[in-house]
């Protein structure tokens, strides 16, 4: 959108309902369901993977299938965003081991990331490769993701990678309002969006106008 | 056993089309599943249409602006489909719903089917459409049903991104060149009479917004039509006065186009039934 983006014109004009506060919304995004209001926490951080004291179990028990199983999966990167983890991203909602079973739970970012498959598919792979191989791998939509899970350590994985994190607070507000974006680069706030939707569905782009660079920004979700 | 793909590809093995046709052509069995049914053919179709434009959009950020916004809706559709299926459970999944029902089966918006035009009749469909959407499934998030409620907590975010896209283009369009205007104050006039039926509620809608699952469409009335004015105004497009409205969708009756638009999107299955990747 480089002529469109340069005349283009930005939101702030925009009628209020297009910039935030719809008025029947209550209690921030999650709404007036008591459930959605406190989400987990992001599972981090894992057990390192070697607990000490399970080598000589011929059975391993509930509690270290699960560190085990916690320590693989924690490895799972984003296919698309191969600095962070799944659970950086806050993609992995859990892991349980029960009756020598391993359950892995997963929430998507957006209803339709082709990313998801992929990650479900490096889960069973890190698992294996860890000797489970009976496990299954869940997938929830409640809560529904959001970037306020993302890890500080992811965050700042994404801006030593190139890509500007998503502002800390979701939500209507950060959504619609105007955004200050830093560059990843050279840290200077003086940017602009070149285009709303990027290289993957979690993702815009933008351009610095201090040094230049164009970069992806992490939407706020 | 390890799950490899939560959303598993699978179809019926070949040569088992008498019952996956008797399965399929059952439009419904129970309120609820009939709803699931209705909104996951609006964001298919939608979602569907504006992957057509993948390769031929005016400029590469739209191109995948575009193909986001389908994208998103073909997730939607995804988890809605799931949940039908589940209610149904009468065999079907995700993807016979999708692949394997013909025209009179689907219950989505007539709007939703209509050609994509020009890319401004493109916009403006995503924007009348989404102005809907987004109010819909703030609403939703409240239902007493826990999955529509979670589906809508997933909906609603990327609805509200697809209307704030989506407007900002009408405005671009509309207060833009003489022909850019034209073509968006063509495109309202030709959208508008397909409006009217995201309002409408059925016996089957009303015994679900009685019980608290279902919204009242009518309680997004007033939110629709500030939006969509406040936005024609700011873009110096004519708001076409209410009047007679198209109607037909929910219970089958389409236009000829949705049979075109699944002859290509249901080609692969209906030539090779059973295809898998």
């Amino acid at each position: 959108m480089s002529g469109a983006g340069a005349g283009g014109r930005d939101v702030g004009h925009l009628p209020s309902p297009l910039r935030g506060g719809w008025p029947e919304r209550s209690g921030g995004s999650g709404g007036g369901r008591d459930s959605v209001a406190s989400p987990p926490t992001t599972p981090t951080p894992f057990p390192s993977p070697k607990g000490g004291g399970e080598s000589g179990a011929a059975t391993p028990g509930p509690d270290t299938l699960k560190q085990r199983a916690l320590a693989a999966v924690s490895e799972v990167c984003d296919p698309e965003i191969p600095v962070l983890t799944i659970a950086d991203l806050g993609v992995l909602r859990g892991v349980e081991a029960v009756d020598g079973r391993v359950e892995v739970t997963i929430t998507p970012t957006y209803s339709g990331c082709p990313a998801m498959n992929m990650m479900a598919l490096e889960i069973e792979l890190a698992l294996a490769r860890a000797g489970i191989s009976d496990a299954t791998i869940r997938t929830v939509l409640h809560p529904a993701w959001t970037t306020d899970w993302m890890s500080e350590e992811g965050r700042r994985k994404l801006r030593d990678y190139g890509i500007a994190p998503p502002s800390p607070a979701s939500g209507r507000r950060a959504l619609f309002g105007r955004e200050v974006v830093a560059c990843p680069r050279c840290g200077s706030e003086d940017t602009e969006r070149l285009a709303e939707f990027g290289s993957t569905s979690c993702k815009a782009l933008w351009r610095c106008r201090s040094c230049r660079e164009p970069f992806d920004y992490f939407k706020c979700h | 056993m390890v799950q490899v793909d939560p959303f598993p590809v699978r179809f019926a093995p070949a040569g088992d089309d008498k019952a996956d046709a008797a399965t399929v052509t059952t439009p419904t069995n129970s309120p609820l599943a009939l709803y699931a049914l209705r909104r996951a053919d609006d964001a298919l179709i939608l979602g569907h249409r504006l992957s057509e434009w993948c390769g031929h959009a005016p400029m590469l950020e739209e191109e995948m602006a575009l193909a986001n916004i389908g994208l998103d809706l073909i997730g939607q559709a995804r988890s809605l489909y799931q949940y039908a299926a589940e209610l149904r459970a009468d065999g079907s999944d995700e993807d016979k719903l999708a692949y394997l029902r013909d025209a009179p089966a689907y219950r989505n918006l007539l709007l939703v089917e209509l050609p994509n035009g020009d890319f401004a009749r493109t916009i403006l469909r995503v924007f009348f459409y989404s102005a809907f959407a987004d109010p819909f499934w703030q609403a939703m998030m409240r239902s007493a049903d826990e999955r529509l409620a979670a589906i809508a907590a997933k909906s609603e975010k990327e609805s509200a991104y697809h209307l704030r896209h989506s407007a900002e283009w009408v405005i671009r369009l509309g207060d833009g060149t003489e022909e850019s205007h034209r073509r968006a104050q063509e495109a309202v006039d030709y959208l508008w009479p397909y409006t009217g039926e995201m309002f409408e509620a059925d016996a089957s809608d009303r015994e679900l917004i009685a019980a608290g699952i279902a919204v009242d469409p009518e309680s997004l009335r007033d939110a629709w039509a500030k939006t969509v004015s406040d936005v024609l105004a700011e873009a110096t497009l004519v708001q076409p006065a209410a009047g007679w409205m198209q109607s037909g969708g929910r219970s089958g009756r389409h236009s000829e186009h949705l049979g075109h638009l699944l002859a290509e999107m249901q080609f692969l299955q209906r030539a090779y039934p059973g295809a898998t990747w």
